[in-house]
């Protein structure tokens, strides 16, 4: 059987805006939207040509999937996916604590 | 075709109106997305919820849902006649037809997804989670998978088509690590491109480390002599036993690292291993181990809570 090789998304690999488009279903308008409204930003805004982290990936399909099963506008999906990172990044961060924690993972 | 209850799943009466079943919905997803949920099978509920939602929210696929009747769910039934002439020659077979496939290859009324229109599709993308020890993120490991896409035939009927293979993953991951798998999902249509597979770690719990990042966490008990005096104590690692100096006066709750000792990361280098220092008591006590702590009592001058003193005095 063949092997399929797997490709990290972190903020090692990058996306062009268009890959980041292509692959999350979202269209440019609405990508650029959730950058103007804070909640998905580019490796360099002053770039000619944008490029995202790939983990970026995870969040715009997020958004592109609140979007459509919840009808969101763009600025309640940005602020969706921008509570949902929080979200995230506090439940790894409790996770970290958890694993400093002398005796288990309570 | 097996027969899928869509009013059922969404608990309305089929003389629903359509804001009816927009309402329930919405509060439905808000219960079981699985981007907002925390609710245990989620996923699966959500599936079946938004299938039956996109069906029902069109009025001309509602009709023709409608007119399939109402059937147990899961019961083999065949669809009306009209069904099978407007889908063609009425030589086709609806067996291994999933209905949810069928409707979501709708527009605009009955047709053949496939045949019926010329705008690229992408194929459907696919979320899942791969659950792996951690000795696996360390060394890398291969999983199984399997998955049921719908492939269209060349008269653009959809069928589920079983799909397994193997998929590499790489030293490096974590927890919540995200991979993808291009071009692993859903078949495109009419040469829009190959839908993706990605892939969510999540690491089973291990009895020994615990891990934040690429880091490991491992309880490291001490006897309060070996913790007083110093010791060598031989230390677990992922890469196999290592030694560990212990230095005199070790106290409890501090971390002793082991660098390079965590889990690889993808692109290059190593986290760290951190040893917390516990201090075990033995609770059998053999008469000549209680004779040596009763004069070690007396002996010393050691006093643990004497910041309790200088506190009560000021």
């Amino acid at each position: 059987m063949k092997i399929e090789q797997a490709i990290w998304l972190d903020e090692q690999h990058e996306l062009l805006l268009e890959e980041l488009c292509e692959l999350s279903g979202l269209s440019e308008t609405e990508l650029r939207e959730l950058v103007d409204f804070g909640a998905l930003a580019p490796t360099d805004p002053d770039a000619r040509r944008w490029t995202f982290g790939a983990d970026r990936l995870v969040v715009a399909r997020s958004a592109f999937r609140l979007r459509k099963d919840f009808d969101l506008d763009p600025i309640g999906v940005a602020l969706v996916v921008t509570l949902l990172e929080r979200v995230r990044e506090l439940e790894a961060e409790l996770r970290d604590l958890r694993a400093k924690l002398p005796g288990g993972q309570r | 075709m097996k027969y899928k209850d869509y009013y059922r799943v969404m608990g309305v009466d089929r003389k629903a109106s359509a804001d009816e079943i927009k309402s329930v919905y919405r509060k439905l997803a808000r219960k079981y997305h699985p981007d907002v949920s925390k609710e245990p099978g989620a996923e699966e509920k959500f599936k079946e919820l938004g299938e039956a939602y996109e069906t029902l929210k069109d009025p001309e696929k509602r009709a023709a849902y409608d007119q399939l009747g109402s059937h147990r769910p899961g019961q083999e039934f065949r669809p009306p006649p009209g069904w099978e002439q407007q889908f063609g020659d009425g030589k086709f077979s609806f067996d291994d037809i999933d209905l949810g496939d069928l409707f979501s290859g709708m527009t605009g009324g009955i047709h053949r997804a496939g045949r019926g229109g010329k705008v690229r599709m992408p194929g459907q993308d696919y979320e899942v989670t791969a659950h792996i020890t951690l000795e696996d993120a360390y060394r890398g490991t291969e999983v199984d998978l399997e998955l049921a896409v719908p492939e269209y035939d060349e008269n653009g009927f959809p069928h589920r088509v079983q799909r397994a293979f193997k998929a590499r993953i790489p030293k490096g991951a974590t927890d919540g690590q995200r991979l993808r798998l291009p071009g692993k999902g859903g078949k495109g249509l009419n040469g829009g491109r190959d839908g993706d597979l990605y892939l969510n770690i999540v690491l089973h719990p291990h009895r020994l480390f615990r891990v934040s990042g690429h880091d490991l966490f491992l309880d490291l008990p001490l006897a309060p002599w070996e913790a007083v005096l110093g010791t060598n104590v031989q230390v677990p690692t992922l890469g196999g036993p290592v030694q560990l100096k212990i230095p005199p006066g070790t106290h409890a709750g501090r971390q002793l690292r082991l660098a390079g000792r965590g889990l690889p990361k993808p692109h290059g280098g190593e986290g760290d291993l951190f040893a917390i220092v516990q201090i075990a008591v033995p609770t059998v006590t053999s008469e000549r181990e209680r004779a040596l702590f009763k004069e070690l009592d007396e002996a010393s001058a050691f006093n643990p809570r004497g910041h309790f003193e200088q506190e009560a005095a000021k």
